[in-house]
């Protein structure tokens, strides 16, 4: 199928292989980092959409204003959330997600 | 073909491309370093969209915050000289399956959904309606982000601190 810079249609398809891409990250690494690039991935994914439906649905800022705030608590978690893979590094010495499961047992 | 499409798959290639990199490479330096990419062709993307200060905010964000912090996570968890697989990847069958069925789906409803054609679409530059927009309509979700952004900048700290006992 083609892509048209002029179609909505190619824009979302792009957001689609960006989201399963994302998942996919998300569902088979076992490096914490590689899954919170996942989840960057698909935090992506979503703003194209959004970006693409302001620019060809009302033709207002709106959706661009939202994608603005999708980046910014995107890069709020990334902050709080490699601090934690930091934490889990000095407390394991590994960031294999499967080692920290001590509140298991 | 104009010139504009050319350019345009350009992008989209570079995005998927290194999107794919991120989910399948083995050593997890070129993972990092493949966001980049990503990053920077989502940035294209939102100016073919028209959307100038969308597109520079993920470059100032994405590729000039969070990328680095990424890259400084990966530096200070690893030793790089190590030439293992540092990028291990588990149930990579059931989750192609998953991951298939699920862009099978999306792209098949987007196709046959009956989108309604753009009116007339207008490059302008939108940074005076975004500026108006956060000041006005979206004051009150504008203020909570600052607090969610000092809250994040604290926790961070915090979290990462060594704890030094007496």
């Amino acid at each position: 199928m083609a892509l048209s810079p002029n179609e909505l249609s190619s824009y979302l398809v792009i957001g689609a292989i960006l989201f399963s891409l994302g998942v996919f990250t998300v569902l088979t690494r076992r490096n914490a980092i590689s899954v919170l690039m996942g989840v960057e991935l698909i935090l992506n994914s979503a703003n194209i959409n959004y970006v693409a439906f302001s620019h060809f649905g009302s033709g207002n800022a709106d959706g661009q204003v939202y994608a603005i705030f999708v980046i910014m608590l995107a890069a709020a978690e990334a902050a709080v959330g490699l601090a934690i893979v930091l934490a889990i590094f000095q407390l394991f010495h590994t960031i294999e997600v499967e080692a920290a499961e001590t509140l298991k047992e | 073909m104009t010139v504009s499409t050319v350019v345009f798959y350009l992008v989209v290639v570079v995005t998927i491309g290194s999107a794919m990199m991120v989910a399948f490479s083995r050593n997890i330096i070129y993972s990092a370093f493949s966001l980049l990419g990503t990053f920077a062709g989502v940035a294209g993307i939102y100016i073919f969209l028209g959307a100038d200060f969308v597109a520079a905010v993920q470059l100032l964000i994405y590729v000039g915050g969070i990328l680095v912090l990424v890259l400084f996570a990966v530096m200070l968890t690893h030793r790089i000289t190590d030439v293992e697989i540092t990028n291990r990847a588990a149930g990579r069958i059931p989750a192609l399956i998953v991951v298939g069925v699920l862009v099978y789906l999306l792209v098949q409803t987007v196709r046959e959904t009956p989108w309604a054609k753009a009116k007339e679409i207008v490059y302008a530059d939108t940074t005076a309606k975004i500026g108006d927009l956060f000041l006005d309509t979206y004051l009150l979700p504008f203020e909570l982000a600052s607090l969610v952004l000092l809250a994040a900048l604290i926790g961070a700290v915090v979290i990462s601190r060594k704890e030094i006992k007496e």
